[in-house]
């Protein structure tokens, strides 16, 4: 089902990115010379070995920090901090506490007018399935609904892009792999560009026409995979163990345990 | 059965008191006893004077705390967005807040006269400090995540400290005004004995100076105490509501 994007006409595009912190007076390189190129309703995983900057990457693109050095771009137009047409979709929950599911959902819809926004928030309720919640407040909800949530709040404000930072890292295997199913069925439905960060080898190969895999840090792009399967991906499948297999042989993991 | 209980014994201790305090005034003329204020407290309300008293007060309390509101939660926002505003401030904050609103009371004078805008500036000056470092304390303190989404769908950073920052700092703020709300209403009773002719304050010190009605002064006392309760009852309801009770975690009701 998901088609390789035409490499001509990127949506977001990542040319020479570094990043370095400065860290008791030392300077600290974290990113190092990231290019990569994402084309329209693309989804792409980032994996790399635990603190390597994939999160912090994420963060420089969704605009939350400025890089050192290097260019970043959106239909060629240079990003300069956080967009409501480019939304990032936390590891921890970013749900608004003090609003309802219905409050959360509109929370980027105050623009519209309001019989139009009332559409545009029980659609996407209906959409994550959280029909009947409504007028619940997140303390309600269990932590997959919370997540479910925040896609919803997400893709309300229709943004081109969603960044994913671990988002189902929370949740337990089976609503993991509930919420991997949902995402690709809006996914499917609204063709969004994704680019979603995970250390869980097994989610970038369910989820990724592409998985990049960063190196240790300072972070650079290790190697890129196409994943050419068609969804829905059999976990079982040769190819799928392949893939899986050579992601672990390039992260330099060892196969036994 | 717990419910019953919950009654019976703040009630038991309220009597006992009552009892002792009826015993202890048997023989002395100058201390009323509960049943000589009960009969000054109907003589209040037979004047007539007693509903416009507490009017006076609870309007003044009003203007000054509003006051405080309208200053002290904008001004604690940036003190909490900004560390370098914060570090700043803090010195000249530090060394005004200890300083009573009392204390303020002759340069009020000078200012605003005798009348009605001196209490409400002492009422202010007292419930502006802790609204303020509550305020700041919430929102220094909103998880990053929430600030980052508020920065993300937001096209301001007006808009982020108003939709985000504020309300997620809300819990904070609230416990600032029920304590700023206590002291306003402290203040205002202290204010009224000097500047003003009207108030529950202007009430005790005037049922001493015409006449030494100590019957009235404890009466006064007494509708003080009531009505400050039932201001901080009201603000405590507020942590309950769906909005806000996120924020608190709350014991079974004592």
């Amino acid at each position: 089902m998901s088609t390789a994007p035409t490499p001509s006409c990127p949506k977001l595009r990542v040319s020479d990115l570094c990043l370095t912190f400065e860290r008791d007076g030392k300077r600290e390189s974290i990113l190092e010379h990231i290019d990569l190129s994402i084309g329209a309703g693309e989804f792409v995983c980032i994996v790399g070995p635990s603190g390597c900057g994939k999160s912090t990457l994420l963060h420089v693109l969704g605009g939350f920090l400025p890089p050192t050095s290097g260019a970043i771009e959106i239909d060629n137009e240079p990003v300069r901090g956080p967009d409501p047409r480019r939304i990032f979709v936390f590891q921890e929950s970013a749900v608004f506490p003090w609003l309802t599911v219905a409050g959360n959902i509109g929370f980027g819809l105050s623009a519209l007018p309001r019989k139009e926004r009332e559409e545009r928030i029980q659609h996407y309720i209906g959409l994550v399935g959280l029909e009947g919640f409504e007028r619940a407040f997140p303390r309600e909800l269990s932590g997959g609904m919370k997540q479910r949530l925040e896609v919803a709040r997400a893709l309300a404000v229709n943004p081109d892009v969603l960044y994913m930072d671990e988002p189902f890292a929370g949740l337990d295997f089976i609503t993991r792999m509930t919420m991997r199913k949902e995402l690709l069925r809006i996914w499917h439905r609204e063709r969004k560009t994704v680019v979603l960060v995970t250390h869980d080898i097994d989610e970038a190969v369910q989820l990724g026409d592409r998985v990049l895999v960063l190196s240790s840090r300072p972070a650079h792009i290790h190697c890129e995979l196409e994943i050419g399967m068609p969804h829905p991906r059999d976990v079982s499948a040769p190819e799928y163990i392949a893939m899986r297999t050579r992601i672990l042989d390039e992260l330099g993991v060892e196969r036994g345990v | 059965m717990k419910r019953a209980e919950a009654i019976f014994w703040p009630a038991l201790l309220c009597a006992a008191l009552l009892l002792a305090w009826q015993l202890a005034t048997l023989h002395t003329p100058v201390v009323p006893s509960p049943v000589r204020v009960l009969r000054g407290f109907g003589e209040l309300v037979r004047k007539r004077i007693l509903l416009s008293y507490i009017a006076s007060s609870l309007w003044r309390v009003a203007k000054g705390y509003l006051a405080a509101v309208c200053l002290g939660i904008p001004a604690g926002a940036a003190l909490g967005y900004h560390p370098a505003l914060r570090q700043s401030a803090n010195f000249t904050i530090q060394m005004l807040r200890p300083i009573s609103p009392l204390a303020w009371m002759p340069m009020a004078v000078v200012w605003f006269g005798v009348g009605d805008a001196t209490p409400v500036f002492l009422i202010f000056i007292g419930a502006f400090f802790p609204i303020l470092l509550w305020t700041a304390e919430g929102v220094r303190n909103v998880p990053n995540v929430l600030v980052l989404a508020g920065r993300n769908f937001c096209s301001s950073n007006v808009a982020v400290i108003f939709r985000v920052m504020i309300p997620a700092a809300f819990p904070k703020i609230l416990t600032g005004l029920r304590a700023a709300l206590g002291i306003a209403w402290i203040v205002v009773v202290a204010a009224e004995m000097i500047a003003v002719d009207s108030g529950l304050g202007y009430l005790i010190i005037d049922s001493r100076n015409a006449g030494q009605r100590y019957d009235l002064v404890i009466a006064g006392m007494l509708l003080i105490g009531a009505i400050g309760l039932t201001l901080d009852l009201g603000l405590q309801s507020a942590e309950r509501t769906k909005f806000l009770s996120w924020g608190f975690s709350h014991e079974p009701a004592d």
